[in-house]
């Protein structure tokens, strides 16, 4: 590990003011002390941002705001998340392990950086890691890879399960920064990685998530998450699928659709949202309605099977959703 | 009254230490002034290293030493080799030239005072490599198949397996590929190196410490009575653990170099390098039948990888052999050398992936002649060893199958593929068979009885988690009549009384007979000297006239309490000691064929959309001979099964053909089942006496609680979904598309 200062904020300012002049958060650290230790984050100052008042989860006008602090574990068993948001639980419990769950954050899942194995290899090519290196996933092993928003430069996958289903719910987050306050929906949050897959998110230098603000929908109650693994459990998802329906009178008023484990951000399916909508809630519209996922998805030699497997994870989700009562 | 404690399920005697952290594994064995060494890895796949700038990094705050081919002692390497080794080949000489033979290689090793300062020197030294293009696919088509020259059955051959195979009314002919898999025990490989003039104290992690300590005597030139290795405590090994690495040298090297005691800990990522691994495998299996389900013909041929330096040879074809009856059978082993670092032994070596392909293509043929698998199984049931025409000194198959059958309910299963459900899961069902050689290697022990009664016993064994403190102190105790709290047992040091490799399942045969032979001898000779002693009762009897009952000694016929342990050595005034060694009667076996057989059943759910498959329920059933410690068999047994489900559903080292590189070295890349992966399993011990094997009467349990249970899930997955898988481990996109 390459030696570094750290500091703890007692306030939101003094975080910022750190993260201005160049110091990186951190919070539950499973990402960046990780990276750190195999020298792929390379922080020459950190702020620990633990202290902060941010850990919170509430309910203000049928909104619920979790606090960018909050824990992996504490948020998928809070009974107003599970209430309220049964996919956000469901889409955290997939995720990771117990241990790991105790210490994530919430902010820090979203940030959470690639699973590609070559970010992790110093001696690899990787341009996500040192800009215009080359990709050696291209090239070499990408079974796990993504099928789309792929570039010439960078195929990695965006790992989280939590952004999914916040991508899916249309969830807005709330930073705070040097220039002040400003929100946005989360699915904004992540970039392509086009020429510069370096560059993963559209944060401004020294913004700070404070929290997440998830809207109460016709449809969040009936949603569902499904990870598709080949362990049962601690595994990234091959394919995941969030997927939250609103049905009224044998009929889908409006679906939200969104993918994991194939997009180089959270995808969201919105081609088979609207194929779903005004369709009776069975197999045969779910069907045809997945083909749509893979339309503009680009395969490579070893991940084929995503074309296969997109479209049967977001059919099952769909027919999990519609069977909750 | 004799104490009867070998069968007894004895809790493990060391489980509180284990629990509480007071048990000591290699790297908790921290020295005054110890220093610390990372080992720098070769990021080529082949080549030569042509560049090293070492400068930098000798300057950095805590170096003490930087340590390469350029500046390393040239080690004596005298000639070593224990059959652990390859029989053919020679290991790699560390920092001893500048070639790099594989990806990982150790290349440097970097010494500091703090484990921090080392691993930042390590990571910033730079090499310069002129790489070349490494071969790690043993299908590439321009590897060859040599014939390995150490291998005792590389081709064998009875009847003429291919001409009946032309003819055959029914026949299957397939190949199968296993993946390379790496042990990944918890315990990382860890030394602690420390000399004392020319004397070295390795605490390292070994499953055979008296090699550990011949191996590193030669390397250096120096009489193995100079070198002492501790190791206690094996937080797991599945066989990694059985060879001297190279970072044993080099932990010894650093020692010397520095003047220091140095502490040598494998990163995780370091261990999918260079300490072995489960080769990955490339087979055919044909087999032909008649249409009663009789087998006429049986062709098993296979090629394992193996390094360019040496030939790793493993039993991959030998149960083909034996464990059916069939007039005409051909097997042939061959080898594929690569760019790779040498393989070893993995729970189960051989048979486990050998097994693995006899037993899918048994189950492909019962279908192609409509029969019950355990019908045909049933059907070429062998009246003897027909591979050397020897009658089996005990063989249980078909009563594994019929008490694994019952438990597990294979009655209600409907042989159609894709005809069980639950729900919209797809069900399936399979079995197969599991085999492995009863070993019995020589073995020494000694016992000490001491004034308070108590005895110690200690070999040189090792305990990587099978319960060898426990089993041993049962044997120990049944055989001197005392209670198990009165035997202290020690094992893990090298200059105790020799025993066998912690491996092949022989210990309980191999170091029990000898713990029991010694404690006959120190029995013997406590009566000889009891009879001695006008102090004691027994003074001037006849030595044959005297018999020890419940740990006492007395006159045979006398009524009285007699005299303990601890009196006669009082009365001696010193403890009583005695040294015994074991082996297997060398006439029994010439006469008899020794082997383990187990049946194994597994449940499997397939999710018809997506394709993940669980395995839901498996039941084995084992002929072992005598259970020693059924709380121990069963723990075995679970534990072997995990193995095999990893191996069925998860494990794989991915190589990257460019330069060689495995990508999924991390535990969050490389798969083992997790908690949440396992059902209820459960093992079950068929009553077996065999009088033939060794004087315990016991076959060995750890290898064969892994084989069989790979092809079972993989037949149970063909059941499910009428997709016949032949590569492992079976994932999900091979059960997408039917
Ligand atoms: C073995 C393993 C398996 C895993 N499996 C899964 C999985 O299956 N699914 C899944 O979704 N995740 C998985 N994870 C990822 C895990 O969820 C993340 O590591 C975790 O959520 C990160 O949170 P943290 O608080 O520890 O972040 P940290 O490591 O503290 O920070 C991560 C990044 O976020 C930044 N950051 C943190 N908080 C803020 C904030 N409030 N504002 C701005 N920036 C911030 C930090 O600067 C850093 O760049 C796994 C991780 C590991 C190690
Ligand atoms: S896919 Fe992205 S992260 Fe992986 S090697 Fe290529 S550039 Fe790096």
């Amino acid at each position: 590990m390459i030696p570094f200062t750290l500091e703890k904020a007692r306030n939101a300012e003094q975080a910022i003011a750190a993260a201005a002049a160049g110091a990186r958060y951190i919070a539950g650290g499973t990402t960046l002390i990780d990276l750190m230790r195999e020298e792929v984050e390379r922080p020459e100052r950190l702020v620990d941002i633990n202290a902060l008042p941010l850990a919170e989860i509430r309910v203000e006008n049928d909104v619920l705001v979790i606090g960018a602090l909050a824990r992996m574990a504490d948020v998928a068993a809070h009974p107003e998340v599970q209430a309220r948001q049964p996919l956000i639980a469901e889409s955290l419990i997939e995720g990771a392990s117990p241990q790991l769950r105790n210490m994530a954050s919430i902010g820090g899942n979203l940030l959470q950086r690639v699973r590609c194995p070559y970010f992790r290899m110093l001696d690899a090519p990787c341009n996500k890691r040192d800009p215009g290196s080359g990709c050696s996933a291209l090239d070499g092993l990408h079974a796990g890879h993504a099928i789309l928003g792929t570039s010439d430069h960078c195929i990695a996958t965006h790992p989280s399960d939590l952004a999914v289903a916040l991508v899916a719910l249309d969830v807005t987050m709330r930073v705070l920064g040097p220039q002040g306050e400003r929100s946005f929906p989360v699915e904004d949050l992540f970039r392509l990685p086009g020429n510069a897959p370096h560059l993963e998110h559209t944060l401004l230098p020294g913004e700070l998530i404070i929290d997440v603000q998830v809207p109460a929908g016709a449809y969040s109650r009936r949603a569902r998450y499904l990870k598709v693994r080949d362990r049962a459990s601690y595994e990234f998802a091959l394919v995941s699928a969030a997927v939250a329906l609103d049905i009224e009178g044998g009929q889908i008023r409006q679906a939200r659709i969104a993918t994991g484990g194939v997009g180089t951000r959270p995808w969201r399916m919105r081609a088979v949202e609207e194929a779903l909508a005004g369709k009776p809630p069975q197999r045969q519209a779910f069907e045809a309605a997945a083909q749509l996922a893979v339309r503009e998805a680009r395969p490579l030699r070893d991940n084929h099977y995503k074309m296969e497997l997109l479209p049967r994870t977001i059919v099952r989700a769909l027919e999990l959703a519609g069977e909750v009562a | 009254m004799t104490t009867r404690v070998i069968g007894k399920p004895l809790p493990r005697v060391d489980g509180r230490a284990k629990v509480t952290g007071s048990a000591r594994y290699a790297a908790d064995f921290n020295q005054p002034g110890q220093v610390y060494a990372v080992i720098v890895s070769a990021t080529a796949g082949l080549g030569r290293i042509a560049g090293v700038d070492s400068a930098m990094v000798e300057s950095m705050p805590g170096v003490i030493a930087v340590i390469t081919h350029r500046n390393a002692p040239r080690l004596p390497y005298g000639e070593h080799k224990s059959y652990i080794d390859p029989a053919v080949g020679e290991r790699l000489h560390v920092l001893q030239d500048d070639r790099v033979r594989f990806y990982g290689q150790p290349v440097a090793i970097v010494v500091a005072d703090t484990l921090d300062r080392a691993e930042r020197a390590a990571s910033s030294l730079k090499l310069a490599y002129e790489a070349e293009r490494p071969i790690v696919d043993p299908a590439d088509p321009t590897v060859e198949a040599i014939v390995p020259e150490g291998a005792r059955h590389a081709d064998t051959s009875r009847g003429d397996a291919d001409a009946m195979l032309a003819g055959a009314p029914v026949m299957v002919d397939e190949t199968y590929d296993i993946a390379r898999e790496n042990h990944n025990p918890m315990e990382p490989h860890a030394t602690i190196a420390a000399w004392s003039g020319d004397r070295l104290t390795l605490w390292s992690k070994s499953q055979f410490v008296v090699n550990e300590q011949a191996e590193i005597a030669a390397i250096f030139g120096i009489p193995p009575e100079n070198v002492q290795v501790i190791c206690p405590f094996i937080g797991g090994a599945f066989g990694t653990s059985l060879r001297t690495w190279p970072h044993v040298t080099l932990a010894a090297m650093a020692a010397r170099q520095t003047g220091r005691a140095v502490k040598l800990v494998l990163t995780r990522k370091q261990m999918f390098f260079t300490t072995g691994h489960r080769p990955r495998t490339l087979q055919r299996i044909a087999i032909g039948a008649n249409a009663d389900g009789r087998l006429t013909s049986l062709i098993h041929e296979g090629a394992g990888e193996t390094s360019r330096y040496e030939q790793f040879t493993e039993a991959l074809t030998s149960a083909s052999g034996y464990i059916y009856s069939c007039p005409n059978v051909r097997t042939r082993y061959r080898l594929r050398q690569l760019d790779i670092g040498t393989p070893n032994h993995m729970r189960g070596p051989g048979e486990a992936s050998g097994i693995f392909a006899l037993e899918c293509a048994l189950d492909e043929l019962s279908y192609s002649l409509g029969l019950d698998p355990i019908e045909l199984r049933r059907r070429n049931e062998p009246e003897i060893d027909e591979s050397d025409n020897k009658p089996f000194s005990s063989r249980s198959l078909m009563t594994c199958y019929d008490v694994a059958a019952g438990h597990f309910g294979w009655s209600r299963r409907t042989p159609e593929p894709r005809s069980m459900r639950d729900g919209r899961l797809l069900i399936g069902m399979g079995v197969a068979s599991a085999t492995y050689p009863a070993y019995h290697a020589p073995s020494s022990a000694s016992v000490r009885l001491l004034p308070d009664g108590t005895a110690e016993v200690a070999v040189a064994a090792s305990d990587m988690g099978p319960g060898t403190y426990t089993s041993m102190t049962q044997v120990a105790a049944e055989t001197l009549g005392l209670p198990v709290e009165q035997v202290r047992f020690s094992l893990g040091r090298s200059d105790y009384p020799p025993a066998p490799s912690h491996g092949g399942s022989w210990t309980m045969a191999s170091v029990g007979s000898a713990i029991r032979a010694a404690c006959i001898a120190v029995q013997e000779k406590a009566v000889r000297q009891a009879v001695a002693d006008q102090r004691l009762t027994v003074f001037g009897g006849a030595v044959d006239a005297i018999e020890w009952t419940g740990g006492r000694l007395r006159r045979r016929g006398d009524p009285s309490p007699g005299q303990s342990y601890g009196d006669i050595v009082s009365s001696l005034g010193k403890p009583i000691e005695a040294e015994a060694s074991s082996q297997r009667d060398p006439d029994v076996a010439e006469r008899y064929s020794m082997h383990s057989f187990g049946a194994v059943f597994v449940e499997v759910a397939v999710d018809p959309d997506v394709g993940t498959i669980r395995v839901r329920r498996a039941v084995g059933a084992y002929g072992i001979g005598r259970v020693v410690n059924p709380r121990l068999a069963a723990s075995q047994c679970t534990g072997g099964m995990i193995g095999g489900i990893g191996m069925a559903l998860m494990e794989r080292t991915v190589l990257d053909p460019r330069d060689g590189r495995p990508v999924n070295a991390h535990m969050a890349d490389y798969l083992v089942p997790v908690n949440l992966d396992i059902p209820k399993l459960e093992a079950h011990f068929v009553e077996e006496v065999d009088p033939h094997v060794n004087p315990l009467g016991v076959k060995g349990l750890g290898e064969i609680a892994l084989v069989g249970m790979a092809p079972a899930v993989a037949n149970a997955v063909f059941h499910a979904t009428g997709k016949r898988v032949r590569t492992l481990p079976i994932r999900i996109e091979d059960v997408l598309t039917v």
